[in-house]
């Protein structure tokens, strides 16, 4: 079966048939990532581009490891400067690359509604590695899949994502598509952390970590942005590990099995503790293993076959 | 020269005028209302707009010419065109020019490039030095020079005690201090905060950011008895504090822009940068509070906001792309068809805040429909349909959010300065 549509731009409105495909796709991908040899011809021909206007090294890294390994042929181009500053306007940017005939464009942009707009000045096929404070949907479904991986289902979890919600792509993705998916999901942080009418998603705010632990199957940690502690979010560092850092004295209060997850990259001693890091609860690592195979998913399924929408 | 105009209701709520009548105007001035006969008419050009109506001149107080500094994107003179393709015979320009208007120079370089147009163009001063907040400009020169009310628009006065001065210093000339109500402490994002910033992970600035400023404002009006004029409200408690103030007597005054009483933050759903602006379109909340005072009289005027802007500073980044639309063309359109057609105003009230109430708040004259008078005259048809297409956009500059909306109501033609503007051209009369 083919997915809905031809871009993946977010994970807002996409079918529960279709994330479940995607997980179901990667399931064989990841195999693949086990073999001697880990790469297939899938993509054979397909021209990719990455274009990252924002510095990232593990998503972007993850993508084109996800694209090499199914033979696609791949152009990166990245920068850090918005086009306000260089001169060239970004549709000129994009017009540019893709005068030069490329199939699918991977894209990352500081600018929340970039994906969007670059479905109506291209014919590529979109994927969204992350745009502004919105959406990161391929951060969302490794996110899922490595739940799924670990409990054998989603449906039912009950997941609370911690830290920064307000500047956070991730948290946006992962209340989407866990909601599809039928998990439970709350949110935990400073109040100043919490975007404005978040509940109306359907999710539940909560200011306690200790809460937080006691009560979900799953906690999705995201990165503390140092930077952001200059714009007085919060009071320090040091408040928000105390009151809002996972620890393992924290965990083992409540003595239960819980599943830790984080994007990375992790800020030791603020978010998590390093032996929480480290530890027996958290999957951080198989997260970015399988972050190659949802990716490769992705891009085969976008890729290699005509979408419901388009026919 | 000689035109006639044939069986058009005069409508003018100022006078309290509402009749059918033919109009003769010789040499732009209205020589007779009645039954024009078939001699009188002789070698005149005769205008058939049976059933149509004629107002005076419409009058836009909240405009952005560009010039000077950035006619790329509009001049006085293709904004003049922008205004009296929209219906007006009048407007009154913003001063964040470069350079700004704060000295007389400026003010005359402006009048001097509209003199010859039909559309009066009347420049409003900047309240601080290079509107930059931090000292009075000068404002018995700029009085002097002809501006009709002070103002940093674009930015808010943020110093309370600059703007107990500039509005003391306007006291003097009874003119208004126009504001561009924000605390930009709170400000800064790229849309209104609420559910749907949320939603689409753009940063935002909450409402509560205008209603600060306006509340600070009507403090200050009523302790220095000046007039402080809201520009381009967009909240509901705005809206309330404003009708509050009005009935304890404080001279404020305020004016909504038609894309804040027909669009809500739900438009920015698809990312387009014409739905970026500043105040940013707010909730349904806020629209139904606006419709409310435009019924009770607390929103004085309709005004544009007419912020014109190159296509290339448009088509970039959400958060980057800057702020405004450009109003003039569709603004009647808009009017006619969210507030008359759907009964929210009746036509007498859309006259009174887009012809008689701009003039009344800036100390002009309102045109009158009499014989004797130079004809300054708007005419109407509120029951055209039409499409907005903004490549017919006499605006140099075409980011609209309403490129394809159908509207019902159109201006048809404008008379005034001996000239008049009809079916896309310009002609002495």
């Amino acid at each position: 079966m083919p997915l809905f549509s031809r871009h993946l731009l977010g994970l807002q409105g996409v079918p529960r048939e279709d994330i479940q495909l995607i997980l179901d796709t990667a399931v064989t991908f990841r195999e693949v990532l086990e073999r001697p040899i880990k790469r297939v011809p899938t993509l054979q021909g397909k021209t990719i581009v990455n274009l990252f206007f924002e510095n990232s090294t593990r998503t972007r890294i993850s993508f084109e490891l996800a694209q090499k390994r199914l033979s696609a042929d791949i152009v990166n181009f990245s920068t850090s400067t918005s086009s306000t500053k260089k001169g060239e306007t970004f549709k000129d940017t994009v017009k540019n690359i893709e005068a030069m005939k490329v199939d699918m464009i991977v894209v990352r942009h500081a600018s929340s509604g970039v994906p969007q707009y670059l479905t109506r000045i291209s014919n590529a096929n979109i994927i969204n590695a992350g745009d502004g404070a919105h959406e990161h949907p391929t951060q969302g479904l490794l996110d899922m899949y490595s739940i799924r991986e670990k409990f054998g289902k989603i449906e039912g979890l009950k997941v609370c994502i911690v830290g920064d919600i307000s500047h956070s792509r991730v948290a946006l993705s992962n209340i989407f598509g866990l909601k599809t998916m039928g998990a439970d999901v709350s949110v935990c942080g400073p109040a100043t952390m919490i975007p404005r009418c978040i509940e109306k998603l359907g999710v539940k705010v909560v200011h306690s970590i200790d809460q937080a632990i006691e009560q979900n199957d799953v906690l999705n940690v995201l990165r503390i942005q140092l930077e952001r502690q200059a714009g007085a979010s919060f009071p320090s560092l040091r408040e928000y590990h105390n009151y809002f850092g996972i620890t393992s004295e924290r965990l083992e209060k409540f003595n239960k099995n819980i599943v830790i997850l984080h994007p990375g990259p992790i800020n030791r001693g603020v978010e998590l503790s390093s032996d929480v890091a480290d530890g027996p609860f958290q999957i951080i690592l198989d997260q970015v293993t399988n972050g190659v195979a949802v990716r490769m998913a992705v891009l085969y399924l976008l890729g290699t076959l005509n979408t419901r929408e388009s026919r | 020269m000689k035109i006639v105009i044939k069986n058009i209701t005069l409508f003018n709520p100022y006078q309290n005028l509402n009749k059918k009548a033919d109009l003769l105007i010789i040499d732009g001035t209205i020589t007779k209302i009645g039954s024009i006969s078939a001699g009188e008419s002789e070698g005149a050009r005769v205008f058939e707009f049976d059933n149509k109506i004629c107002t005076p001149g419409l009058f836009d107080m909240h405009v952005h010419l560009r010039e000077p500094g950035r006619e790329d994107e509009e001049t006085v003179i293709t904004g003049s065109n922008s205004a009296a393709a929209g219906g007006f015979t009048g407007i009154a320009c913003m001063p964040n020019t470069t350079p700004a208007i704060d000295s007389a120079e400026v003010v005359n370089f402006i009048k001097q490039k509209a003199k010859l147009h039909l559309v009066d163009v009347f420049p409003v001063g900047a309240a601080s030095c290079g509107r930059k907040g931090e000292s009075l400009s000068p404002m018995a020169e700029l009085f002097e020079a002809g501006v009709v009310g002070f103002s940093d628009d674009g930015s808010v006065i943020k110093s309370a005690k600059l703007l107990r001065f500039a509005l003391e210093y306007a006291g003097m000339y009874n003119l208004p201090v126009i504001e561009h109500c924000e605390d930009e402490s709170l400000a800064g994002g790229a849309m209104n905060e609420g559910f749907t910033s949320t939603f689409l992970g753009l940063p935002a600035m909450p409402s509560v950011a205008e209603d600060l400023i306006v509340m600070r404002d009507i403090i200050l009006s009523e302790y220095t008895g000046s007039k402080i004029h809201i520009a381009h409200i967009s909240t509901k408690n705005a809206v309330e504090m404003v009708r509050l103030a009005k009935q304890k007597g404080i001279k404020v005054t305020s004016e909504v822009t038609p894309h804040h009483f027909t669009l809500t933050e739900e438009a920015l759903k698809s990312y387009d940068t014409n739905t970026k602006m500043n105040p940013p379109l707010r909730t349904k909340d806020d629209v139904e509070a606006i419709l409310e005072g435009l019924k009770d009289g607390t929103i004085d005027i309709i005004a544009s906001d007419h912020a014109p802007h190159s296509i290339e500073e448009k088509e970039m980044e959400f958060v980057d792309a800057p702020n405004g639309i450009v109003g003039l063309e569709t603004e009647l359109g808009l009017a006619l068809s969210e507030l008359l057609h759907k009964k929210v105003l009746s036509l007498e009230q859309i006259i009174e805040k887009m012809a008689i109430n701009p003039r009344k708040i800036l100390n002009l004259p309102v045109p009158q429909i009499r014989e004797g008078e130079l004809a300054n005259l708007t005419f109407i048809d509120p029951d055209q349909i039409w499409t907005v297409d903004v490549k017919s956009f006499k605006s140099k500059s075409k980011n609209s959010p309403f490129d394809k909306r159908l509207l019902t109501g159109k201006a048809l033609a404008v008379i005034n300065k001996k000239q008049m503007y009809f079916e896309d051209k310009f002609f002495d009369i």
